[in-house]
């Protein structure tokens, strides 16, 4: 039996030193296999004594099997290796940019208006839109503001003909929805308007958002409510508001919503006029003559409208210098907003 | 309006600062747009005098002048050209601190100008921030007492206060008017300068006809005769005039312009012997004409109101005076007129004419209905004091159609519902009584009578308004959101624009927002076979048509921005379009449009700068149309189409429920280059209502067995479009065909030039068995057989 021990040295010798899993194999074939040398000192039993052969067969298969995971454990060191080197080959940079398509942006102005929409669709407010060429009835004289007003002086209308203007702001959407609907109303309409002006703090264009509650009992302090609330949630901020005694001709009692000023938190810069304060709103309880007009009981219901510029909104929120931006349309203003 | 602080403390003084006042009056409704100094802030400068002048020795625009004021008389170098012997002047002496750009301001010190001494400096009225005038030196009168404290002659120590009023409130269009409001507010008196009526010296009338009393229900005269125009108006009203940014013209018109700024009544004075028999107000006829005090002739159109003579207009109603009947220098009589317009009679007039006069301003807006005679009584006085002469009777004429001050009853109730105010009922009367308001309780609340010059106040809202208004709006309650918690339901059979435009920009899009009026050539170029509708009066010329498509618009994006080194650009935009109707309004469809150019994707080391084609943005508009469920073979398809702004062969139609709703494609070779663009641009645009109706998604049984694919090459001619062959497969294919996909196209080597191959796989599955072999042969041979038929089609 000196054999078998050397004949196990001689294996463990080879199995440390295959390089590869073919190499190990062969091995393997070499000594465990069919014509193997181990395997074939099992053979040689037969010409043992009945006495000796158990115990000769036990220490060969003792052997045998001590060889079978020395091998084992070889290959996986090997196979280990070879997975090591090919993820190595494989290695990427992960810094690179990823493929595909860059995501565009909202214009600034959606995002307001968005941003706007949502404060009232939370509160079940239904959003509206409108025509933007409207009749001279639904952009004045329902809104009472009959011909010759002196409030159309600071409209500024474009005309297409003599009785069709573009619309002035989005209030005549209100007048549809009383028409064509019952009370009691939640809604917003925003929207384009147009006013023929334009300089440093003017665009012949700009968008408004309104807004009309109509119900049994709404009330200024109603109103209040809802537009301090806005502000402070638009703004992200704990802000002063004030409302200001002022005059539009489709609401009475009618008042400017002012907020501290965004920018100096009040204490005066260029952006305030070093007054400290901002105006933001316009608004109002509906005027009985409008509910008349579009034959909304003046005892029953009571209603509350009001309405903002978007960009002016967008501006302060932003930090936007200039008006006009808004419609250049560069791409380099445009994507400072996605 | 303006008003100085100083005139407004000789009617009401509530002793506070005069930001305090400004503060609470513009809380109150009278907002304040502006407060400024009268004068800069200045020390040391006296009434000067010129006692002699002469020419400098060494400086031709400068001169050596000897000046009286200051403690002797000194010598000042002076560059002005209206320096002159005797005049009156601002002296600025030694020591004297001038308003500068430094904070310290501007010290007067003795310096030498061409080697000439100066000892002091005469001023224009710029430089002591008086005013821009900076032609010359500002000239005093000629009583202006020498070596007297400028500020204390100009009495330069107030205040301009300027108040944006809205329209309802033309009675704070004065003086007096701001000044009962204030009184309201601090609850202080109001002390009103004593008006006694004056007592005629001659009995001489103007013989009066109104033609038109709707339009002037009262019309108020009395001649003056002998009077000397030629004396200055004092000081005092010139300067509070000034302050209120009127020029001084002569006594005369000062005086009617002061009565204006401090009572709110315009007047107008005629010279008495220009006018022709005596005054009618009535209506003019067509194409009358009459020139105006400021020069310009005018055509008047039938039905303005005019203050005529017995031979023609001589003033325009309520707007302006006319040139041949002002009072001149040398008029020795005058007509004084005060009259009370109907404000909707003469509302826009003004405009009609292109005209805006401080008259026509508070006409339009509302005067005091008995404000006539104070007026002319008030005026009268102050004339009398000037330019002397003898006062006639008040010659009056009141219509029918006067207004009445109306009862108006406010409940106390409304006051809850409409305000959310508890208030004391005493609290209210106070309030009204102190507007001047005559009030009388009863059990629901109040009935009053609003006084003549709160024309505003006519129905209970204006009531509540002065109550919250006097009350303070911040000091009204404020109601904390509350819900009844009556949800509506939201609809998922509608894809919204938000989801639209989230598509859009996730694949890369910018949206912009364009101007919805356009250059009228631009809106031909691109949509030449459109109607437009025009403004009519158009803020410039390339803002005068109404856009037919979004496309000019977001070409015109694309061109200012390709033109700033952008070279890869995506946009939408979603908005109108305006299609002219007939009489009715407009056309007005919500529409959504998109422009690429440039490559695929941004530039990168991942792309190999491959250029955008049709295919990309007709697969961008094919994931928004997904949205919605709507894509080829649903109730919208596209068809080969034209349109004069795109590629004749490379245009799609797109067809919603056989109406074609838009368009896809390249933008026409021709157009391109018109329009300067280096790089062809892919667009789209399709009308909203197209593509936002979504369907509520319904369950199918998912099958259990397995599917079959059999793929299928064949050879047709190029032209074949392969939304027909696709069509034509599945019509014969058989229910089980559950995909169709068509993964390969070839031209070229190895096939007919005139014909292409199409790849196609077709899927099937059956719902509730295991298709077999001859099933799906048999499906595949129809479709073989359809194909060969309808195309001419062969196996490749």
């Amino acid at each position: 039996m000196e054999n078998l021990e050397s004949l196990a040295n001689e294996a463990r010798t080879a199995i440390a030193s295959a390089e590869d899993p073919a190499a190990l194999d062969q091995v393997r074939v070499d000594y465990l296999g069919k014509k193997g040398s181990i395997t074939g000192l099992l053979k040689g039993l037969g010409k043992l004594s009945a006495e000796a052969r158990p115990a000769a067969g036990a220490e060969i298969n003792q052997v045998k099997q001590a060889l079978q995971e020395s091998i084992a454990e070889r290959k996986d060191i090997l196979e280990g290796a070879a997975v090591a080197e090919k993820l190595a080959a494989e290695t990427i940079d992960i810094t690179l940019s990823g493929r595909g398509q860059a995501t565009g942006g909202l214009h600034p102005v959606t995002r307001t208006i968005e941003r706007i929409a949502d404060f009232f669709e939370a509160i079940g407010f239904e959003t509206v839109e409108g025509p933007e060429i409207e009749d001279d009835y639904h952009n004045f004289e329902a809104l009472n503001i009959p011909a010759h007003h002196p409030a159309r002086a600071m409209h500024d209308t474009f005309y297409i003909d003599e009785s069709t203007v573009l619309r002035t702001h989005t209030s005549p959407v209100q007048v549809r929805v009383m028409e064509s609907s019952e009370p009691p109303l939640k809604i917003i309409c925003p929207g384009r308007v147009y006013r023929c002006d334009s300089d440093l703090t003017h665009t012949p264009m700009f968008h408004q958002v309104e807004g009309l509650l109509i119900s049994e009992n709404s009330s200024f302090a109603d109103l209040k409510g809802i537009v301090e609330e806005f502000l402070r949630v638009f703004f992200e901020k704990e802000l002063a508001v004030r409302f200001r005694p002022s005059y539009f001709p489709f609401t009475e009692p009618s008042a400017e919503v002012d907020i501290q000023c965004v920018m100096c938190n009040g204490e005066g810069c260029r952006v305030c006029s070093q007054t400290g304060w901002l105006e933001v709103m316009g608004c109002g309880m509906v005027h009985p003559r409008v509910f008349e007009y579009s034959n909304i009981d003046t005892e029953k219901f009571t209603g509350f409208a009001f309405g903002m510029g978007v960009e002016r909104l967008a501006m302060l929120r932003y930090g936007v210098n200039d008006l006009r931006l808004f419609f250049e349309n560069d791409l380099r203003f445009l994507e400072q907003f996605r | 309006m303006k008003i100085s602080e100083n005139w407004l403390q000789e009617w009401v003084n509530p002793g506070v600062s005069i930001e305090d006042l400004v503060e609470k009056i513009t809380m109150a409704g009278l907002e304040v747009d502006g407060v400024e100094a009268v004068a800069g802030e200045f020390t040391g400068v006296v009434v000067g005098e010129i006692i002699a002048i002469e020419q400098h020795p060494d400086a031709d625009k400068l001169r050596v002048c000897q000046v009286a004021g200051g403690d002797e008389i000194v010598q000042v170098v002076c560059g002005a050209p209206n320096a002159r012997t005797g005049i009156k002047i601002p002296f600025a002496t030694v020591g004297a601190v001038l308003p500068g750009d430094s904070p310290k301001g501007f010290k007067i010190k003795k310096a030498k100008l061409r080697g000439v001494e100066s000892f002091g400096m005469l001023c224009a009225e710029q430089e002591l921030g008086l005013s821009d005038a900076n032609e010359g030196l500002m000239e005093l009168a000629g009583d202006a007492p020498v070596g007297i404290n400028l500020r204390d002659y100009l009495d330069l120590d107030d205040t301009v206060i300027e108040v944006d009023l809205t329209p309802n409130r033309a009675d704070c269009l004065s003086v007096a008017g701001i000044a009962r409001d204030v009184g309201v507010i601090y609850e202080c008196d109001v002390v009103a300068p004593l008006i006694a009526p004056v007592k005629p010296q001659i009995d001489d009338r103007l013989a009066i006809d109104i033609e038109a009393g709707a339009d002037c229900p009262r019309y108020v005269g009395r001649i003056i005769r002998g009077v000397d125009v030629g004396q200055p108006s004092p000081l005092w009203m010139q300067e509070k005039l000034r302050r209120s940014g009127i020029r001084s013209i002569d006594a005369v018109v000062d005086v009617t312009n002061y009565v204006l700024l401090e009572l709110g009544q315009p007047m107008h004075a005629f010279d008495l012997r220009s006018l022709e028999g005596g005054i009618r107000v009535r209506h003019a006829q067509e194409s009358e004409k009459m020139t105006l005090l400021d020069g310009q002739e005018l055509e008047l159109q039938a039905g303005t109101l005019v203050i005529a003579d017995h031979q023609r207009p001589v003033a325009l109603a309520g707007i302006m005076g006319g040139e041949a009947t002002a009072v001149k220098p040398t008029s020795q009589d005058i007509f004084l007129e005060a009259a009370f317009f109907a404000p909707v009679k003469l509302a826009g007039r003004a405009r009609a004419y292109g005209l805006h006069t401080d008259s026509s301003h508070r006409f339009e807006r509302g005067v005091d209905y008995q404000l006539q005679v104070p007026a002319i009584e008030r005026a009268t006085q102050l004339l009398l004091d000037i330019v002397g002469g003898q006062p006639g009777p008040i010659i009056e004429l009141v219509s029918s159609d006067i207004p009445i001050a109306a009862e108006i009853e406010l409940r106390a109730a409304r006051i809850k519902k409409l305000l959310g105010l508890d208030i004391e009922r005493n609290e209210v009367t106070g309030i009204l009584t102190r507007l001047g308001l005559t009030v009388t309780t009863t059990d629901q609340g109040w009935i009053v009578v609003a006084p003549s010059w709160r024309f505003d106040i006519a129905i209970e809202a204006d009531l509540l308004e002065e109550i919250a208004r006097i009350y303070g709006y911040n000091r009204l309650p404020v109601t904390r959101i509350h819900s009844d918690l009556a949800l509506q339901a939201k609809t998922e059979t509608k894809t919204g624009l938000r989801a639209i435009r989230r598509q859009l920009v996730a694949r890369g899009y910018q949206e912009a927002i364009t101007y919805c009026f356009i250059e009228p050539k631009a809106q031909q170029l691109v949509c030449p076979q459109d109607d437009t509708v025009a403004l009519t009066n158009p803020i410039s010329s390339d803002m005068a048509v109404m856009r037919t498509s979004l496309w000019p618009g977001l070409l015109g994006v694309m061109e200012h921005n390709l033109n700033r080194q952008q070279s890869r650009i995506r946009l939408f935009e979603s908005g109108l379009r305006f299609i002219p109707n007939g009489d009715d309004l407009p056309k007005q469809d919500a529409m959504l449009a998109g422009a690429i150019t440039g490559r695929r994707e941004p530039e990168s080391w991942s792309e190999n700068g491959e250029l955008v084609d049709f295919y990309d943005l007709k697969g961008d508009l094919e994931s928004v149309l997904a949205l919605s469920g709507l894509g080829n073979n649903t109730d919208l398809v596209f068809l080969a189409g034209e349109h004069p702004a795109l590629h004749p062969g490379q245009t799609a139609a797109i067809c919603y429920q056989g109406k074609t709703v838009g368009y896809v494609g390249t933008i026409h070779p021709l157009l391109q280059k018109k329009m300067g663009f280096a790089q062809p641009i892919y667009l789209f645009e399709v009308e909203l209502s197209a593509i936002t109706s979504a369907e509520l998604p319904k369950f199918t049984e998912l099958s259990k067995f397995p599917e079959v694919r059999r793929d299928l090459a064949i050879l047709l001619e190029r032209g074949i479009e392969a939304n027909s062959v696709l069509n034509a497969v599945r019509e014969v294919a058989g229910d089980e065909l559950r995909n169709l996909r068509l993964f390969d196209i070839y031209e070229g080597k190895g096939i007919d030039l005139k014909e292409k191959s199409l790849a196609l796989g077709l899927t099937y599955q059956h719902s509730s068995r295991t298709l077999n072999e001859d099933e799906v042969n048999a499906s595949v041979e129809r479709v073989v057989s359809q194909l060969q038929q309808r195309f001419g089609a062969t196996l490749r």
